[in-house]
């Protein structure tokens, strides 16, 4: 009979691994549970200015991108909270800010109480928190053993008792991710884009992390192991509790693993809100307009309406609100002053920073989630 | 109309320490000049290795063992390096998948531009300078004129993308090789490029060879599909009939599992199992451990395409001659 690779994932399976060290206590998506990740006013700015002695001849002030600029959320544990937004916004920026791979300019962030830094000086720490990467050839090391990458971080925090149990556990991994144990033997270059991105995420669950941040992790994989990757990564969640921050462009995607969303322009976030409110009474303009760009699938010859205006650089912001040279209700005050992520009038789990929402004149929400369900 | 390209029964072979492996076997499709054809299909199928073989890249020691490829009735397929040099970039655009290994890191992408442009163009540098910006702009960099001279590790993982294409199509190339060209980038940007690429196509008569998993994309713009799996193609057709109507049972299984934007569902559909190894691809059709209509000649006899309504599907369900001939009601009932 041929090889056949009929492995359905899920975090049974996962739970009845021969690990040596097992979770704490499972706990599911509990609303109110303590934050597994915190952050406060995160900022990340970059000099991007020409070198030095260029810079004095053409008479140019330094540059500085401010990649992110003002980032609060809090993740509880067990939950899913997902960032989207214009490429370039800074969403890849914040993912590397909450596992401390750049250190911020501005504000802090919490891993489960402790700050950041104290957490990442402990290994045990450490190994609670694991990133899949948006380029996973990148984070490959193109002269390991497919086997060896994946139980690096096995053995980084010695996880397993001996070789054998090691190996046991890679295989079980691969399998997770629809590759077969023998795959394990092969280099990164010997792999398809998709499959690369599989190792990675293989990769990431080695050491059991209890929070997982999530780089557009399935961008490069066709929907049916897009699908299988999504599955296992809710059944984790369902079963071991795991809290995931999560980054994508797909919208679909996005609404079927999230419990809340932040959407992100240019450095802050625009509206931070349950998944399906933000589905359905989407507030900010900003959003309204992503929702409008979604591709077609029906191919009903509906124009996808781009969102209009240029994109601004992150370099040289609008004053007031960033996304006002592009908003049909930008006013005086959207010019002038930056509106601050509050409550919004009508759906109040949903902030949103839109002085429109908050003056009540972007058109009466319930009204506009009623026409849409129409639609 | 003829075909801008041609490919025919195109074989890729891997010799590795423990046997030749088959990558691609019997591979063929045409694409007109303004003609977009999409290709999806199972992380691994062989959709990549399709692109780099027209384009002259196949990585050592992938070869082509057989087949043939032609541009505009010439063979490419066997052409000496430098001629097959000069024919990329200029002739063909490449897009690939990993923007990181077609970006040189030492150099600024405006450099990077320039020079592609002054050789293929033989335009003067202020000249390519000022279209180098203006590709950046038609791609949606924003300050375009500032960050013409940034490093390619200064740009997210979406501006990088982008400047991949830009690279591709300053050319003019009347091919466009395009690996997962929007995967990285925001629906709002997606909608940019695709625009973009549907102008070329309309105003220059380009070709696209559009590679992505993205089914939006496709719908969008493509005007045939072409479903991989397995290193072969398992069906081929108008857009609308393989996405809506798909007739061999990978198809199906493909289309059920694209995650629906208007609601949540506990579970995605999937399609059970996995792809087999190229090592050890099954006798008969390469999908029937995975297929729920399988029957027994399957198991034995490999599926050629065949026609299956307004498609063509490498699946036995089509041959009238088969025992167990299915029509096609029945796969979608
Ligand atoms: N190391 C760096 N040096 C200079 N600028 C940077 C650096 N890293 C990121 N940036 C800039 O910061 C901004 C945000 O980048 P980031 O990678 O966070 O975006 P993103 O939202 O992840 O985008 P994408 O969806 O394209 O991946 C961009 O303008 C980018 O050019
Ligand atoms: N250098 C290599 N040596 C051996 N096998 C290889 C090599 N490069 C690719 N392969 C194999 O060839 C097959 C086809 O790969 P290809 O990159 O074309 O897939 P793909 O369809 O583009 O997938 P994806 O959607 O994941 O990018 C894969 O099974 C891959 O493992
Ligand atoms: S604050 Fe003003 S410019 Fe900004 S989104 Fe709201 S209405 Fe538009
Ligand atoms: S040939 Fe047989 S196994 Fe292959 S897809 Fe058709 S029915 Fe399924
Ligand atoms: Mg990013
Ligand atoms: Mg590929």
């Amino acid at each position: 009979m041929a090889e056949r690779i009929v492995h359905e994932p899920t975090g049974e399976d996962f739970a009845a691994l021969p690990v040596a060290e097992r979770l704490p206590a499972a706990r599911g998506a509990v609303p109110d549970a303590a934050p597994m990740v915190e952050a406060e006013d995160l900022a990340r700015h970059f000099d991007v200015s020409r070198p030095w002695l260029q810079r004095v001849l053409a008479r140019e002030p330094r540059r500085i991108l401010r990649a992110v600029d003002g980032v609060s959320f809090a993740i509880p544990k067990g939950t899913t909270l997902s960032l989207v937004g214009e490429s370039g916004c800074g969403k890849s920026t914040v993912a590397r800010l909450v596992v401390g791979l750049y250190a911020p300019t501005r504000g802090r962030v919490l891993f489960d109480g402790q700050d950041l830094a104290r957490a990442r000086a402990s290994a045990a720490q450490r190994r609670r928190m694991q990133m899949i990467f948006q380029d996973p050839y990148a984070s490959l090391n193109p002269r390991w053993r497919v086997r060896d990458i994946i139980a690096e971080p096995i053995r980084a925090f010695g996880l397993v008792r001996d070789r054998a149990a090691q190996r046991d556990r890679v295989a079980e991994l691969l399998t997770h991710v629809g590759l077969s144990p023998l795959d394990g033997e092969k280099y990164p270059h010997e792999f398809s884009g998709g499959q690369r991105q599989r190792i990675s995420i293989a990769r990431a669950l080695s050491s059991n992390p209890e929070f997982l941040v999530c780089d557009e992790p399935t961008s490069a994989l066709d929907v049916s192991v897009q699908a299988q990757i999504l599955n296992l990564m809710k059944a984790l969640q369902r079963e071991l509790g795991l809290t995931y921050l999560f980054i994508s462009h797909n919208l679909s995607v996005v609404r079927q693993v999230s419990d809340r969303i932040g959407v992100m322009y240019l450095g802050r976030i625009a509206e931070l809100a349950p998944a399906e409110t933000l589905f359905t009474a989407p507030r900010h303009p900003y959003t309204r307009a992503l929702m409008e760009a979604i591709p077609d699938l029906e191919m009903t010859g509906r124009q996808r309406v781009p969102v209009g205006g240029e994109v601004p650089s992150p370099i040289s912001p609008p004053p007031g609100c960033p996304f006002h040279p592009r908003c049909p209700l930008a006013d005086a005050r959207c010019r002038a002053e930056r509106p601050a992520l509050i409550p919004a009038r009508g759906t109040e789990e949903t902030l949103v920073a839109c002085h429109a929402v908050e003056e009540g004149r972007d058109g009466d929400p319930a009204t506009a989630a009623s026409a849409r369900a129409l639609a | 109309m003829a075909a801008l390209l041609e490919v025919r029964n195109l074989r890729v072979e891997f010799p590795t320490r423990r046997g030749v492996l088959t990558a691609l076997d019997g591979v063929s499709f045409d694409i007109a000049a303004g003609e977009v054809l999409g290709v999806v299909g199972e992380s691994g199928a062989g959709k990549s290795m399709t692109g780099a073989a027209i384009i002259g890249l196949l990585e050592p020691p992938g070869r082509i063992a057989g087949g043939e490829i032609r541009l505009d009735g010439q063979r490419i397929d066997n052409l000496p390096y430098e001629r097959m040099r000069r024919i990329r970039g200029k002739e063909i655009g490449a897009i690939f998948q990993d923007p990181l290994t077609t970006l040189n890191p030492l150099y600024t992408v405006g450099r990077q531009l320039v020079e592609t442009m002054q050789v293929h163009l033989g335009i003067g540098a202020a000249e390519a300078r000022r279209r180098a910006i203006g590709w950046l702009e038609h791609v949606g960099i924003p300050a375009a004129a500032q960050r013409v001279d940034s490093y390619p590790h200064e740009f997210s993982g979406g501006m990088r993308q982008r400047v991949v294409i830009a690279l591709a199509l300053c050319a003019e190339p009347r091919l466009v090789v395009a690996d997962e060209p929007t995967t990285a980038l925001d629906v709002s940007i997606q909608a940019q490029i695709i625009a973009l690429l549907k102008r070329l196509t309309r105003e220059k008569g380009t070709a696209v060879m559009l590679i992505t998993h993205d089914m939006g994309v496709i719908a969008e713009t493509a005007d045939r599909v072409a479903v991989m799996y397995a290193g072969r193609i398992a069906e081929i057709g108008p857009v609308r009939e393989v996405v809506k109507h798909p007739r061999h049972p990978y198809s199906v299984g493909l289309m059920a599992s694209i995650p629906p934007l208007d609601r949540r569902v506990e579970r995605l559909a999937q399609i059970e199992g996995a792809m087999p190894r190229l090592s050890a691809i099954p006798p008969g059709c390469a999908f029937n451990p995975r297929c729920p209509h399988a029957f027994d000649r399957c198991r034995a006899e490999r599926p050629e395409l065949l026609e299956a309504g307004a498609t063509r599907a490498a699946c036995w369900l089509y041959d009238p001659a088969s025992e167990k001939h299915v029509p096609e009601s029945a796969i979608h009932g």
